[in-house]
């Protein structure tokens, strides 16, 4: 159902410390970017639960897009090391159902990184349009 | 649970928000929303109408959960925490919906739309928030500085003249910083020790502080008014208790190298103290060069000393310390100007950086204050060049605000000591502060030659008789619009301020962010600029970016007021949104123990159960996701909360009923 209007919805899961700043930040600058992305404040990448994304694909979402510190720079010492072994799991069970790796993407966004943010989604939201909508309750009927 | 009566309070701020926002649509659309008893709109919510409006709703129609759809949380969540608590409600019964950082401001189109499922995912969630108490704690009434320059020696006097205990910890041998490296200092032409050697005294002997030089800070734990530090003394080799400061070891070591102090111009012994000034006045030894520590010979500086203070068998010791607030004022390095070839630094004679300069100008230097060439003439024309790296993109794309500055008080000192002719190469003179305007206006009196344009290259290939022997500065002046080749005799480059070399593991270490540009990050650039992202850790001084010595001072002062704020009050709230154990659900496989940074949780071996200290939690919540039993909560994130969230988020594409 690809259609010229169609807009994806990416759910974001960014830290409070860092990608959240960094998303607060490039609305201070007034840095314009597509109105995609919906984000979810979580304390710690290490916080994002497996099934928060699961959830967000389950209920209608196109995409998820995971934000946190930068390797090293982790508030809370290491959780985004711990968040990056999880999400590896994540990635692989997405292949297994069939989504699109495009669909997921975890990226590093420190409070100053206002414009990368902006890129990020812009970047994402585009890439995210052209798969066209996830749909996924299409394929369970067709199974 | 009680039956939720949610109020949404919808901000214009101003047009911030109603500028893109529709906001009577939004209005009635969360109106409508399950839970909602009531949905108003407000210029400034923030305002204290706008705050009196949440608290009449309340108080009059009993609301029992809050959605404030405005700026983000990190703006003015406490703000209304705060309201909501003076009518009774449970500051953690509020939620904020971010209707303009992350959308208003940021989309020219589909902001409406944005405004709405956030709003709907904040009353979704807001249904299920519940109370949480915040706990007091004592706070430990001392405060860490760490960094011995100026920013450093002036919030620790501000604080122990407060009668508070301060550890100052430096890592050089001696404090004083890049400020006591300088020779004058702009606009006023005081001699810089004049002014901040009677501090660093002061520092020396107060009673409230403790100073620790030639030490780090190794490992901090701990948080906001309750620190544990680990500081890392290394061995003078000379004892502090019997070394009188004499100076005789130091008459005596034949042992020489590179003085770090000077720049590299002068020497200094194997046992020394950096400059004469030096607080505290005790000599260290540098095992690298001290011949003992290779030969176990020599031992001149033992044999001499009248106390008998070396100490060869000094270890290197840890001290822990307890405080309850930190200051980080760490300062800055200069830019390495070598990989920038152009300027030909390093490879050509004579050309030096603006701290060399400033220890070749100083009286006690390598050159005892005479401004000489390398063949020890005195040179007839210097070339000074501006914005080494600063306000470039390949480099800093930053201005390192004091340059512009010494640069005219460098024309003045070469006025004081030669005849030479001074050529200022700027790109624009920025002369901002109090008497800057006017220092600028003295030096272009006192005949300075002033060209706009950026240096193409400094080279010793010349062109004719009148450069035979001189160093040629190519530029372009792009006020006349033609190529200049000024020969000189000497050039001195106004390399960029950059973040300590070791600023990464610094700002680790004290769970501080950084910049793009690599300096220590503020809170808020303009409203707290002296907090960091962790509690009871301020940041003062260049650490925090480029400035020039009244910034810092006036920085640091304000560092110190809040420290002192902080440890004069005698508690602090610590953050009720911790992590919490369910026993019965808890099956003891003890996963979440690795996994906590702070070892905030402990193992129960009687009753086989995992126990978190809410006091050490911090709330990261990365045992909730990793418990296989679900057995951990992170209140005020808890999975119910996010999942509820994101259902909001996501209603208005939710994917129709299937049946599998």
């Amino acid at each position: 159902m690809v259609t010229g209007t169609y807009e994806p919805t990416i759910i974001g899961f960014l830290c409070n410390w860092c990608a959240y700043q960094g998303a607060d930040l490039a609305g201070t600058s007034r840095m314009e970017y597509p109105p995609n992305v919906r984000p979810v404040r979580v304390m710690c990448t290490g916080r994002i639960d497996p099934t928060f994304i699961l959830k967000a694909f389950a209920e209608g979402a196109d995409g998820v897009l995971v934000g946190g510190c930068h390797p090293g720079d982790c508030h809370y010492l290491e959780g985004n090391y711990k968040a990056i072994r999880r999400i590896t799991m994540v990635r692989r069970m997405l292949e297994q159902f069939g989504i699109e790796p495009e669909r997921f993407r975890l990226e590093w966004v420190s409070a100053s990184e206002g414009a990368k943010w902006a890129k990020i989604v812009e970047e994402m939201t585009e890439q995210v349009r052209d798969l066209g909508p996830l749909q996924w309750w299409e394929n369970v009927r067709e199974a | 649970m009680e039956e939720p009566k949610i109020g949404v309070f919808i901000c214009h701020c101003g047009t911030n928000i109603a500028g893109t926002v529709d906001i009577d649509e939004v209005r009635e659309f969360a109106a409508g929303l399950p839970g909602v008893v009531s949905a108003r709109d407000y210029k400034f919510t923030c305002s204290e109408p706008g705050q009196l409006q949440i608290k009449e709703d309340v108080k009059n129609l009993g609301l029992n959960r809050v959605v404030v759809a405005a700026c983000s949380p990190r703006m003015h969540e406490i703000t209304f925490r705060k309201a909501v608590a003076e009518v009774g409600l449970n500051p953690y019964l509020l939620q904020i919906a971010n209707i303009r950082e992350q959308d208003s401001w940021v989309h020219k189109n589909g902001s409406t739309e944005k405004a709405k499922a956030l709003i709907r995912a904040a009353v979704q969630r807001a249904n299920l928030l519940e109370s949480l108490e915040r706990r007091e704690v004592p706070v430990t009434p001392s405060v860490l500085v760490v960094g011995g320059g100026i920013a450093g020696i002036q919030a620790a006097l501000n604080i122990a003249n407060a009668n508070h205990k301060v550890y100052l910890v430096e890592r050089e041998p001696s404090i004083g910083g890049r400020m006591i490296q300088l020779d004058k200092t702009f606009p006023t032409l005081d001699c810089s020790s004049c002014i901040l050697t009677p501090k660093m005294a002061a520092v020396g002997s107060h009673p409230n502080i403790e100073l620790m030089t030639y030490s780090e800070v190794e490992d901090v734990s701990g948080y906001i008014g309750n620190f544990k530090v680990k500081v890392r003394k290394k061995p003078r080799y000379v004892d502090s208790e019997l070394c009188t400061g004499c100076g005789i070891c130091i008459e005596k070591c034949p042992w020489k190298t590179d003085s770090e102090f000077d720049m590299g111009l002068g020497k200094r012994k194997a046992v020394y103290t950096p400059f004469p000034q030096a607080v505290p006045n005790v000599p260290v030894i540098d095992p690298d060069v001290c011949v003992y520590f290779e030969k176990g010979t020599c031992r001149a500086c033992e044999k001499f000393c009248p106390p008998g203070a070396i100490a060869w068998d000094q270890k290197e010791e840890t001290v822990e310390l307890e405080v309850g607030a930190i200051i980080v004022a760490t300062g800055y390095d200069l830019l390495d100007p070598s990989p920038l070839t152009q300027y030909g630094y390093k490879r050509l004679d004579n050309v030096i950086t603006s701290l060399e300069f400033e220890r070749m100008c100083s009286a006690t230097g390598p050159t005892g204050g005479e401004l000489v060439l390398k063949d020890g003439s005195a040179p007839q024309s210097v070339a000074i060049i501006h914005c080494v790296g600063s306000r470039d993109k390949n480099y800093c794309e930053y201005c390192s605000r004091v340059c512009c500055m010494y640069a005219l008080k460098y024309s003045h000192l070469i006025g004081e000591k030669t005849d030479a002719d001074v050529y200022q190469l700027y790109i624009d003179m920025r002369c901002y502060g109090k008497g800057f305007e006017e220092f600028y206006k003295r030096l272009s009196d006192e005949g300075v030659n002033f060209v706009r344009g950026k240096v193409a290259q400094v080279t010793d290939q010349v062109a004719g008789e009148e450069e035979q022997g001189k160093l040629v500065v190519v530029t372009e002046d792009t006020l006349l619009g033609r190529m200049l080749r000024i020969p000189v005799d000497m050039v001195i480059l106004c390399p960029a301020m950059v973040a300590r070399a070791d600023a990464d593991e610094v700002a680790r270490r004290f769970l501080i962010n950084r910049g793009a540009d690599g300096f220590f990050l503020e809170r808020h650039p303009k409203l707290e600029p002296v907090a960091t992202a962790s509690d009871g850790v301020f940041v003062v001084g260049c650490a925090q970016g480029p400035k020039d010595i009244p910034d810092t001072v006036a920085q640091a002062s304000a560092g110190a007021a809040e420290a002192l704020s902080l440890i004069d009050r005698g508690t602090v709230e610590i953050e009720a949104a911790t992590a919490v154990v369910d026993e019965e659900m808890c099956s003891g496989c003890k996963i979440c123990l690795a996994l906590c940074p702070y070892n905030a949780i402990t193992f129960d071996e009687e009753k086989k159960l995992a126990n978190v200290n809410d006091i050490l939690c911090k709330g990261c919540g990365v045992c909730v996701a990793a418990c296989p039993s679900a057995a951990i909560t992170g209140r005020h994130f808890t999975d119910k909360q996010i999942f509820a969230e994101i259902d909001g988020l996501l209603a208005d594409v939710k994917p129709p009923l299937v049946a599998v």
